[in-house]
Order: structure tokens, then sequence, then C-alpha cells
């Protein structure tokens, strides 16, 4: 696209030297992301580096567009600790940048909610956007919220802990009575230091936190770890190992849909589903527990294949728990959607417009749920989604109704997908691992899976040595909390349990 | 309604027999690991080398793995020349104290019940209030999965509640972040005494993988007294069941710690 001559086009998953990615003053790279995005690509990632040893620090930015085939990637080093803000020509640079500046201590000059993001200190001493001491540690939840005023105006604030068994975030909601004016989201509760302790490796603990990052999409992360991997070391992935990955995530993706399904129909008090799809979810991890030991997947995918091999007796039995865990799914789907009191409750709750979507780059069934054809595996098909793919789903109302809906065709579309794939992989006795070698120095990949809540994106840069100089992750969670905040406008507040279950995002994923 | 009733006829009854049958686990599940010094050669320490968390130590008196820390991974047994390290499908892991978690392939000390005045207030009603401090959400998951028709914990009289001060004890999953730290204690402060304290997977007892991370705590037995210790990552909900029907003293024959089954050198 003309928008984007400045940037350099890599596919998914392609390993290029450090060396091609255009580096650019700062104003054409700004221009070129706010121009990209303007004519309809999204940002995938947008961080910064100190590795390269400047005083200064550099900025690299992917731009994903569903109409090409290929990602755009570019650089800038920063001249000095401030920069034009991005975020008022283009919204969704919003977190990513307040992300930059809580990590670098470098300022957006004209961000216009520059809040921290999960309350650390500047990686960079001496350097604080937020202009404090060396030692002047900040304190989780203590920024300048938002307050709508007036008399007859109330604030509700709940968390870090709530009252269900699930992780840890803040919410304040701006009310009028019921009627919600605005919901802000603060996190950071989960903040374990992932990302920082990537960089030196891999290593022997790499993988581990890989598949912790986010533990509800264990394949998915160690999926987009492994494919970076795998570029950086040239090695080639046997196509027994694709078929398998392909299997896992999609199992991933049955497990938490088919919950999620569950979840939505509870917080309507459509008991029957809420309690069918308690027990599918778990059916469906214990199909991923069959291929390889745990519910989660953890162990399966590793650098250069997978661990664990299906047979055709194993396929076989898989198979067959597979056709009856959904043959139940179907029934509790069918009941779900089928209720005129659900129904009634679905539509129109919690609506993001098509416009807004795209304003705020969300990414996953929340885009699809607003007719946007985001999927990964059909835009930047890697591994086995190269060869076999399920079919998009969307639906075009951007509601609750819309996001159920999506995942219903979803779990449909997932469970005739490794059908397909189980038969086949049965009659073949292929490697599992190829050998993954040294990284190559100086390199770039980036790494995108369609995970089950959307766009996972694994960036990796190598030193001198080969070694991970910087290593970033943008869970989908990222870009869809800010979707969540603004489905809850003018609604009931009441309706913050649905809304919420609807997005199902991750704290961990995007806290890191 | 009457699709409600068929679907309801379809869907079956789901309630697992355990604990008076034993469970089936699939076969390449990963619990308790069988440690066989024996076969170590001199000087070997390529698992401990190998484990991801530091789990594993090797003096004179052997190899010992401490299950608080592992991950279950496998690493180690990968690493290993002589195979003296495997895993097998037992998922009965908890324990009392953190030291029993540290495991030389000879006795697990399985976790002894409460004593009898706490068995009388918690014996067969047991509120507990959740605090995820910095969990992946593969705890968390399996903590929820209990309270599904599946493992029906309620079935016991244990039952996750919304607020500590309607709980008799908090259950806390993942490394303890220090943003955590402050709504940790202050939820613990919530709950009534006489309350308990459970330690739910490898991040809660030890950081897990993000053991020593500055932004963390290594877990939570350095700002609470943990009364139970259910290691994995995460532990399958039959661990975790186990630990807690264990920690009311509702399994049968349980008055003695339970010996594992493939034990050396008694």
């Amino acid at each position: 696209m003309s928008n984007r001559t400045d940037f350099a086009a890599i596919r998914n998953g392609e390993a290029v030297p450090l060396g091609q990615v255009p580096e650019m003053p700062f104003t054409d790279f700004r221009r070129s992301i706010v121009d990209g995005v303007a004519a309809g690509q999204r940002i995938s990632a947008l961080f910064g580096d100190t590795s390269a040893g400047s005083d200064n620090v550099d900025l690299f930015a992917v731009l994903a567009d569903s109409t090409q085939p290929a990602l755009g990637v570019g650089r800038t080093r920063l001249d000095g600790d401030n920069f034009l803000s991005l975020t008022p020509d283009c919204i969704q640079a919003h977190l990513f940048e307040r992300e930059l500046a809580e990590q670098f201590g470098v300022h957006p000059d004209g961000h216009p909610w520059f809040k921290p993001v999960r309350f650390h200190s500047s990686y960079r001493l001496g350097h604080d956007a937020w202009g404090r001491r060396p030692g002047e540690v900040p304190i989780i939840g203590v920024t300048d919220y938002y307050r709508v005023e007036g008399e007859e105006i109330h604030e509700v604030a709940v968390g870090p802990v709530h009252a269900g068994v699930i992780e840890p975030g803040h919410f304040r909601f701006q009310c009028y009575g019921e009627q919600v004016f605005h919901l802000e989201i603060s996190l950071g509760y989960q903040h374990r230091g992932a990302e920082r302790t990537l960089v030196g490796g891999p290593h022997k603990r790499t993988i581990h936190t890989v598949e912790t990052v986010a533990g509800d999409t264990s394949i998915g992360h160690a999926t987009a770890y492994c494919q970076a991997v795998e570029a950086l070391a040239g090695c080639d992935l046997p196509r027994r190992a694709e078929v398998l990955r392909g299997i896992a995530l999609e199992l991933e993706r049955l497990a938490n849909h088919s919950g999620d399904l569950g979840a939505l129909a509870g917080d309507v008090g459509f008991l029957p589903t809420a309690s069918f799809c308690g027990r599918l979810r778990g059916d469906f991890l214990n199909l991923t527990a069959l291929i390889c030991g745990s519910r989660f997947g953890r162990g399966l995918v590793r650098p250069g294949g997978v661990a664990f091999d299906v047979d055709a007796t194993r396929a076989h039995l898989a198979l067959e728990r597979l056709e009856a865990a959904f043959r139940d799914v179907k029934n509790a789907a069918e009941l779900l959607f089928n209720s005129a009191s659900v129904q009634a409750r679905f539509e129109n709750t919690g609506t993001v417009s098509r416009e807004t979507a795209i304003a705020l780059g969300l990414v996953g069934p929340a885009a699809r749920a607003c007719g946007l054809p985001r999927d990964v595996r059909h835009e930047f098909p890697a591994g086995r989604f190269r060869f076999s793919r399920p079919p998009l789903a969307t639906a075009p109302d951007g509601d609750v109704f819309a996001r159920a809906n999506v995942r219903w065709q979803e779990i449909q579309n997932s469970v005739s997908f490794i059908r397909d794939e189980l038969a086949a992989i049965s009659i073949s006795d292929e490697a599992l691992v190829a050998a993954a070698g040294p990284l190559q120095p100086n390199h770039l990949v980036v790494s995108l899976i369609e995970g089950w809540r959307g766009e996972v994106c694994h960036v990796a840069l190598t030193d001198a040595h080969g070694r991970f100089s910087r290593y970033k992750i943008v869970d989908p969670s990222f870009h869809n909390w800010m979707g969540l905040a603004v489905a809850l406008r003018d609604q009931q507040i009441s309706d913050f349990p649905l809304c919420n279950k609807s997005f199902n995002l991750s704290y961990c994923g995007h806290d890191l | 309604m009457l699709d409600i009733l068929l679907a309801r006829l379809q869907q079956g009854h789901r309630t697992i027999a355990y604990p008076s049958e034993e469970p089936t686990l699939p076969d390449r599940f990963r619990g308790l690991p069988v440690v066989n010094s024996s076969k170590c050669p001199d000087e070997c320490r390529s698992c401990a080398e190998a484990c991801p968390t530091d789990a594993i130590r090797i003096d004179d008196s052997g190899l010992r793995l401490d299950l608080g820390r592992c991950l279950f991974c496998t690493d180690c047994m990968e690493a290993c020349p002589e195979e003296a390290i495997h895993y097998t499908t037992e998922y009965r892991l908890a324990t009392r104290t953190r030291d029993h978690l540290v495991f030389d392939g000879r006795l697990l000390e399985r976790a002894a019940a409460l004593d009898e005045t706490s068995r009388r207030l918690f014996g067969h009603s047991l509120k507990l209030r959740q605090v995820s401090a910095a969990g992946c959400n593969a705890c968390e998951a399996d903590l929820n999965v209990l309270s599904t028709v599946v493992f029906d914990l309620s079935r016991f009289g244990i039952q996750f509640v919304a607020s500590p001060r309607h709980a008799d004890g908090i259950v806390i999953t993942g490394p303890v972040s220090e943003n955590m730290r402050t709504a940790l204690l202050a939820t613990y402060a919530a709950v009534p005494a006489p309350k308990l304290v459970i330690a739910v997977g490898a991040c809660a007892i030890s950081g897990g993988p993000y053991r020593d991370n500055p932004e963390v705590h290594n877990g939570c037995g350095s700002l609470l007294p943990v009364d139970l210790f259910i290691p994995g990552c995460p532990p399958h909900p039959l661990t975790i069941l186990d630990g807690l029907l264990r920690l009311l003293g509702r399994l049968e024959g349980q008055s003695q710690p339970d010996q594992p089954a493939r034990r050396q050198n008694a």
C-alpha cells in the first residue's frame, strides 16, 4: 500500500536481519503508522528497545493489514525522552504509548489519558515519564481516575479482588442511577515481569514462562514463541508437528469458547446451558490431556516440533470423545440460542460499533463480532493453517449476542477442522521434532497466532550472540480491554458481568 | 421447557463417583515422580541443571525433588542419562508443611487432617475465598472446575464464596506479585478467625516459573501461615480436591499418613 512505503514487508514467522528493518526519522515513523491505520491497517505491536546500547530509545512498530499478505515493520530512534504522541491521531496507539512510557521513561507529548499501565518503575534508571525520582516506586492503583461530575452521579469501584474465582483488576464505573456513563479499567495487579525475564534467552525457563503468560492460552503463546524461535534458527517444522499444533490450538479454542457460552448463560440466569457447558469445557481440556497429559497443553509445543505423538489408536479415541462432546455442546448451545429470554438479554447489550472496533484495533472474536474479518489463520496463515483452516466466522451487530454467536460458529468450525486433521494424521509416522539450532544473530521475527481470544503477537530481536535482546509479547487482551470499557457505555451496571464475560479477557496476559 | 428436560436427559448424570471410586486420569498425566538415586552416575547433575525452577538438589543423601517448585514438565526426565526419574499418574500430592514437599523418592507425607477442634468447625462446611495473586488463570480455571457438576464440590460442604467476610479461609494462586501483596493481605485480614490458608500451584508455593523475579514474592509462604500446600502447574482438579478432603479428614482410612505405591527402603 502506498501509505506503507516506508515500512518493510515481512511475513508472519519470517526472520529478517535487523538491518532490513528500515530506520527512519520519528516524523516519518509516526506518519507511516497514522496514515497506515487511517488506511485500514492495525497496530499489532509498538514497543521500545534499548538493547542497541544508545542513550536514546528505539521504537519498533508492526502493522497488520487484512488485505495484504505481509506485515509492515519499521523503526526509529527517539531524539531525547519526549515525542509527539500518536494517540490523538490514532486512538489504538493509546495503550502502547502508555506502556512505552512506563517501561522506558519516554513521554508521549499530548497523550490524552496518560496513566501507568502496570505500575512498575522505569527500566531506564533516571528516566521516568511521570517525573518520579529514582527509588520512588509507583503504588498500584494510585492514579487520576476519570470522574463524571453532577449531583446525581455516583461512582462504583470494584476490585482488585472480585467475587468469583478470577484474576484481579480494578474497575471504576461512573453511574447515573443504573446507567453507566463510563467505565475505567485499571490493571497491573498481575505484573510478574514475564516479558523482561525473557531477555538474554532462550534459557531453560523460557518456554515455561511463555506457557504461563496467559495460562488459558498456553498453546497459543507457546506456539507463537516456538514459531519465532524456529524462524530465527532456520528450522523447518515436520508436517506432523504442524498438524498436531493445529489440533492443539483448536482444542484450546473449543474448551474456552464452550466455557464462555456456559458462563454467558450463567450470567443471564439460564442454568441448563451454564451447567452443561461447565462440564463440556472440561471434556475438551481432557482431550488436550489425552494428547499430552496436561489439560492446558503444558509440555506439548516445543521448539522444533511437539513433544507428544498421537498414533492411530489415540487419534481414534480422541475422535470418539470429540464427537461425544460436540454432540452435547451442540445440544447445550441450541438450547441457549433458541431460548427467547436469552436472546432478549444478549441482543443490544454491550454493543461496540464497527467503527469503534476499527478505531480501537480490536482483535479476535470481539472484532469478528463487529463484522471485521480479522483472523490470523486467514490473514497471515502460518504452520498448518497455510494448507487447511476453519472458515472465518463473523457476526454483524457487535453486541453480546454477536460475540456469543461467533464463538458458537467457531466451536462448530474447530470441531470439523480437528475431525479432518485427526483423520489425516493417523496413517503417518513422520518425525515429531526437527533440530532447532542456534538463533541467527541480529535478526528480528514477528510471530502471530490466532489464539482463542485473538491475535497473539510475539516479536523477538536477537543480539550479536543469537540471544534475545528484546522480546515483546502482545496478548490479544492488550488490544481488547478498551473494547469492554466502551461496550459498557450507556448500559446498566448490572449488565457488567454479562458484557465482561462476552469479552473474557486475560489480566495476566495484559499485565505480563 | 420440554426442550430443557430433553436436553437434561441427553446430557446425563456427570458427577464422578470419587471418592468412593478411584478416578481415572489420562495415561500421560504427570503426577508424583519416582526418584531412584541409586541409578545416578557419580557427579551427574544433568537433571538439576535442566530443571527450570531449580527444584532438584543432589547431595550425599541422594537426589531430592522439591514438589513445591516442580512444574511437572519432565525436563529432568529427558536430561537424565539413566532413567532415574519418571512420573507416575499418582495425583495425591498435597501436604501440610512446606518441608514435606521436598521428596526423596521414598515417602511423601501427605496432608494430615486438621485437629479435632478445627474439624468440628470446618469439617462439614468450609467456605473459601479465592485470591489470584498473579496466577496465570490455569490454577484458577482448575479451581473453578471443582464447582461444576463433574466434581460437585458442594456435596462435600465446600464452597467458594464472594466475600472474605463469609469465608473460613483463603485459597491463593499465583507467585504473589508485589502489586497484589496489599490486596492479598487485606483479604486475609478480612476473614474472621480461626481461618485457613491454602496455597495452590507451584507459583503460590514457591514462585513457580517466576521465582526470583523482583516483581514477585516467591509465593505466599513468606507473607501468610499456610495450612495446606497443593503442588502442580497447575494441579489437577483431583489433586486439589484430594488435598481439601484430606485437610478436613473426609477421606476413608486417612488417619495415618499414606504411603506411596512404589516406596523404597522403608
